[in-house]
């Protein structure tokens, strides 16, 4: 009992030791800026590397019913092409006669080259730990060989401009409990959740800064995450039901984010809090 | 059918116009494609999606000016909403009214609905001193009783507020928690409190 006692004396000491170490008169506003010290020093050592490498491991590997490697799918840039491809999706592919981001691109690769069933393809799109997903791996490679390629996504073919356009009205649908839509936190300049610095992604500056991050190494999910997560992520902040993986409603909103981005370099699979 | 090349131009032509949707088409398309795209889980199912008129005519950009006809409308069918307790008393404890500003939880997928939802002030707002965790989506509540008085109309207008913001400013980016649900009456008397009571820190 005395021993305990003193286990936990010393216990409440180190945390007022460790509490007099802060800085007497932080404001919001210094915090916010250690914060984003802290997010440059994460920068040195991105985990997303050990994604990335799975990533092309899964790309060159003869797998699925058919036991053939993904090296002939299309991401736009002809079959194969892996260079640069991300900054230019989402685009229409007329073998699927839809707009498509890269998630749901991977996935029709993987059923029609492949013969994975859509089922088994889109088992596991966010991984847990020892429970892994392929496409987050693939994505992170994907991503990776667009590092340095500015964003060129086109709105040439009737059913882009339309994906354009329905992700622009969906990106202000406001429904759910809260009457929240993505536009309630991400439609004006300067504006922070807690202490989450928030980007407008109805500018330019706001939208080059979100999209070309994503993937990324979250730290507080010890996760790659990717766009498709990131959308689902929100919905489900916002109270929303849970979003579909490659549903019209996320390519859509992607094409929207995306096309709004174009001009910038893209910098993923970055690495965020 | 008189001459069937004839038929073919035509329809040719009508399709060559209709190349760009209007607005209210892809507005129309917009809710359809939501409804289709998502699946119930947990605690959210997908009524979620169903809008009331308020949503409907606030899925807007802030540029979009709402004429003052509507936004005045918006404010009506709102205020109507709002009930107060039964018992007149608008106030109740503000170290309660703190712990459901702390708290982010309720009405997710994510969240257990036997646990109470919180109201997620500070994801918005300023209100104590002490606090320098908090938001700038909403403006500062600090000092929110001090500068405006304790006056019955000002409760009214604080729990009326944190009811249903709608009441007051139409297309607020507020949630409603009294009209949703979000928030129990003694949970918004003690948010009003926190806000209102001159002995909560926020009026320190």
């Amino acid at each position: 009992m005395k021993v305990q006692l003193h286990k936990a004396v010393g216990g409440v000491l180190a945390a007022c030791a460790a509490l007099a170490a802060f800085p007497v008169g932080v404001t919001a506003q210094s915090a916010v800026d250690e914060i984003a010290k802290y997010r440059q020093q994460l920068q040195d050592g991105n985990p997303a590397e050990l994604w990335e490498a799975r990533g092309e491991d899964l790309w060159k590997q003869k797998r699925g019913p058919k036991s053939v490697s993904l090296e002939r799918c299309d991401l736009g840039k002809g079959a194969g092409v892996v260079k640069g491809a991300y900054a230019e999706l989402p685009k229409y592919f007329s073998d699927a006669d839809r707009v498509m981001d890269l998630e749901t691109r991977l996935v029709h690769c993987m059923v029609t080259q492949q013969g994975f069933t859509t089922a088994d393809a889109t088992k596991r799109t966010f991984g847990a730990g020892s429970n892994r997903s392929d496409i987050e791996a693939l994505t992170a490679w994907i991503t990776s060989e667009s590092k340095g390629v500015r964003m060129n996504v086109a709105l040439n073919h009737a059913k882009e401009k339309e994906a354009y356009r329905l992700g622009e009205k969906i990106f202000y649908f406001r429904g759910g409990s809260h009457d929240f839509a993505c536009a309630t936190c991400h439609s004006e300049t300067g504006k922070r959740i807690r202490l989450q610095d928030l980007p407008n992604l109805t500018e330019k500056a706001g939208a080059q800064l979100a999209y070309t991050t994503w993937p990324a190494y979250r730290v507080s999910q010890g996760e790659l995450r990717t766009f498709q997560w990131r959308l689902n992520d929100c919905f489900r902040q916002q109270r929303f039901p849970e979003l579909q993986f490659g549903s019209e409603a996320s390519v859509a909103l992607t094409s929207f984010l995306a096309f709004n981005a174009n001009g910038a370099p893209f910098n993923a699979p970055a690495i965020k809090r | 059918m008189k001459n069937p090349y004839r038929f073919a131009c035509v329809l040719a032509l009508i399709a060559a116009g209709c190349t760009t949707m209007s607005d209210q088409d892809v507005s129309d398309k917009a809710v359809a494609v939501m409804k289709t795209s998502f699946n119930e889980r947990g605690q959210a199912k997908l009524d979620r999606l169903d809008q009331d008129e308020a949503q409907k005519l606030c899925s807007i950009p802030p540029s979009a000016v709402l004429p003052k006809e509507v936004a005045a409308r918006i404010e009506e069918i709102n205020l109507a909403t709002v009930k107060y307790p039964a018992d007149g008393k608008l106030l109740g404890n503000w170290r309660d009214g703190e712990r459901v500003a702390q708290s982010g939880i309720g009405m997710q997928y994510s969240d257990d609905p036997k646990v109470p939802a919180g109201a997620n002030c500070y994801a918005c707002h300023q209100l104590t001193q002490e606090e320098i965790s908090f938001g700038t989506i909403g403006p500062s509540l600090y000092n929110f009783g001090k500068i405006r008085g304790n006056s019955e109309a000002i409760q009214r207008y604080a729990y009326g507020k944190i009811y249903n913001p709608q009441a007051y400013t139409a297309c607020s980016n507020m949630p409603r928690f009294g009209h949703k649900q979000i928030l129990t009456e003694q949970q918004i008397k003690d948010v009003t409190a926190l806000l209102m009571d001159p002995n909560s820190p926020v009026n320190k």
